[in-house]
């Protein structure tokens, strides 16, 4: 699997939010993604996004499209520094949120790519990195 | 014809935008005593989990200001997105265009005023 193109972007603020949809979305068209996956991207990295501002207290985005033999694929990874979650499985519940969202965001993201991994240390951070293939 | 009020999203909304919508439509219904809010999302190329709570927060508090709300022009790609996000607007109308939309405000205002068209007589 080659990484051809790579790029970091930081993910602090709702106005920087709106920019990484717009990203995602040059990304995906870059990468010859139809339309319903361009969407799908673009909306499983808003959520993403947003988690990282509300519930990370910012962070950061890094853009990777992916060879993997004939297949061409688009990684987010979202990272911050923030609380961590403490019970993976419960955040991962349709519905569950400590925040006042509808707790759609890590389950609705995970349905929407093709890969999810999501690690998280309490008091240390996040990392959650989908991967949607063509 | 009633007092409709007509909104168009034409912008890439962050969460502030979007909440400031909200609050400012509620007061224009009260302004204009409008009976009929229509929101159009043709231009929009993303509705998350936070537009789509928005749009679900509008109709619920428009209905508590005794307006109808209407959502037209969803675009197919976004509805795919929005089912599989697990969000499927419950308690919003929508209609596939904004004629369509103003004719679905039509009929709910002429039921309101014919007390449900059931109850009379």
């Amino acid at each position: 699997m080659a990484v051809v193109r790579d790029e970091q972007v930081s993910v602090r603020s709702e106005d920087e939010v709106v920019r990484v949809r717009q990203l995602a979305r040059e990304w995906a068209i870059s990468l010859g993604f139809g339309l319903v996956d361009q969407t799908k991207i673009v909306t499983a990295a808003s959520e993403l996004a947003r988690n990282t501002v509300i519930y990370g207290g910012g962070g950061t985005v890094r853009l990777q499209a992916m060879n993997d033999g004939a297949r061409r694929g688009l990684r987010l990874t979202f990272e911050d520094q923030g609380p961590g979650i403490a019970d993976l499985q419960l955040a991962l519940k349709d519905g569950y949120s400590t925040g006042t969202g509808l707790g759609l965001g890590l389950s609705g993201a995970k349905r929407l790519m093709s890969e999810f991994e999501i690690d998280s240390t309490p008091g240390q951070g996040t990392r959650v990195a989908v991967t949607r293939w063509k | 014809m009633g007092r409709y009020l007509l909104v168009t999203i034409q912008v890439d909304m962050h969460d502030r935008l979007a909440m400031a919508l909200q609050d400012d439509l509620m007061e224009q219904i009260r302004r204009h005593k409008a009976e009929g809010v229509l929101i159009d999302i043709s231009a929009l190329d993303l509705v998350d989990s936070f537009i789509g709570r928005m749009l679900g927060n509008i109709a619920a508090m428009a209905r508590i200001l005794d307006a109808d709300t209407v959502v037209t022009g969803m675009r197919p790609a976004v509805a795919i997105t929005l089912v599989e996000l697990g969000l499927s607007l419950t308690g919003v109308r929508t209609a596939l265009n904004v004629e369509r939309g103003m004719e679905l405000l039509e009929t709910a205002r002429e039921e309101r005023e014919t007390g449900d068209g059931r109850s009379q007589g």
